[in-house]
């Protein structure tokens, strides 16, 4: 499969209103926990995606290749 | 009749970021690689039920998270993987600079709850769209939302996240610092 990009980005706030395009005007930290800071949720998807292409990165294992092509070759009935 | 090798091909090129979701799921490696064998043996059986032309990474996540659900349940009352035990499953690690935070993270993502944690992965790193994610996981729209927000919400409090500045070398130091200079 190609890797799609990630669409963590850009943030979609849960319990939005429709037509709330006021990002720029909010004030910083309305409620703590509320809203993360875009460059945070940025860098937290950076990071999972980090921690994730290190496995993806690491390709098929030949067992498991091994496995699909056997599997494929036979008769499928 | 074999089986057509573009479908075999599309099987295959899902495998990498299969392992990256099971890892996530299991917490262990070799778990993991049970669990994806376990998976393309049982797709690759009901191929049938698979309609040429859909989504087949959705198809085989579904499949994935179907047998470790059912998995899960039976090994319920066997110990848990402790917390972090996931940072210490991969054997490469990147090089680059940034090798205290990636650590720092994967121990952070090991803690979140599984829901969250798979939501998270799902939409953030395997770039499935909520409608995916929640058909996946079985669950509505809605959910896979609010399991994404507050994984992220958990992940920046678990490290301490305020600023972007909180990622610099800074930082860094001081988990090396607070980490008693084990490494």
């Amino acid at each position: 499969m190609k890797h799609r990009n990630s669409n963590l980005e850009p943030v979609e706030p849960v319990g939005e209103k429709p037509g709330s395009q006021d990002n720029m005007v909010r004030p910083t930290s309305p409620k703590p926990e509320a809203r993360l800071g875009r460059e945070v949720q940025a860098r937290i998807g950076q990071q999972l995606r980090a921690v994730y292409n290190d496995v993806v990165n690491q390709g098929v294992p030949p067992h498991l290749a091994d496995l699909v092509r056997r599997l494929s070759d036979q008769d499928q009935d | 009749m074999k089986l057509d090798p573009a479908i075999r091909d599309q099987v295959l090129s899902t495998v990498p970021s299969l392992r990256a979701f099971a890892i996530s799921l299991c917490g262990n490696i070799d778990r993991a690689d049970d669990l994806v064998q376990e998976t393309l043996l049982r797709a690759l059986a009901h191929i049938d039920s698979f309609q040429p032309g859909t989504n087949m990474p959705a198809w085989l996540f579904t499949i994935l998270r179907n047998l470790f659900r059912s998995e899960y349940r039976k090994r319920r009352r066997e110990v848990e993987d402790a917390d972090g035990r996931y940072a210490e499953t991969l054997k490469s690690h990147p090089e680059q600079t940034g090798r205290v935070e990636f650590e720092e993270f994967r121990t952070a993502l090991a803690k979140l709850p599984s829901d969250q944690r798979e939501a998270l992965i799902l939409v953030g790193a395997s770039g499935f769209s909520y409608d995916d994610a929640a058909a996946i996981c079985g669950c509505a729209v809605g959910t896979i939302k609010s399991r994404v927000n507050r994984a992220r919400t958990r992940l920046a409090d678990l490290l301490a996240i305020d600023s972007v500045d909180d990622f610099g070398p800074d930082r860094a130091t001081r988990a090396v610092l607070a980490s008693g200079g084990r490494s």
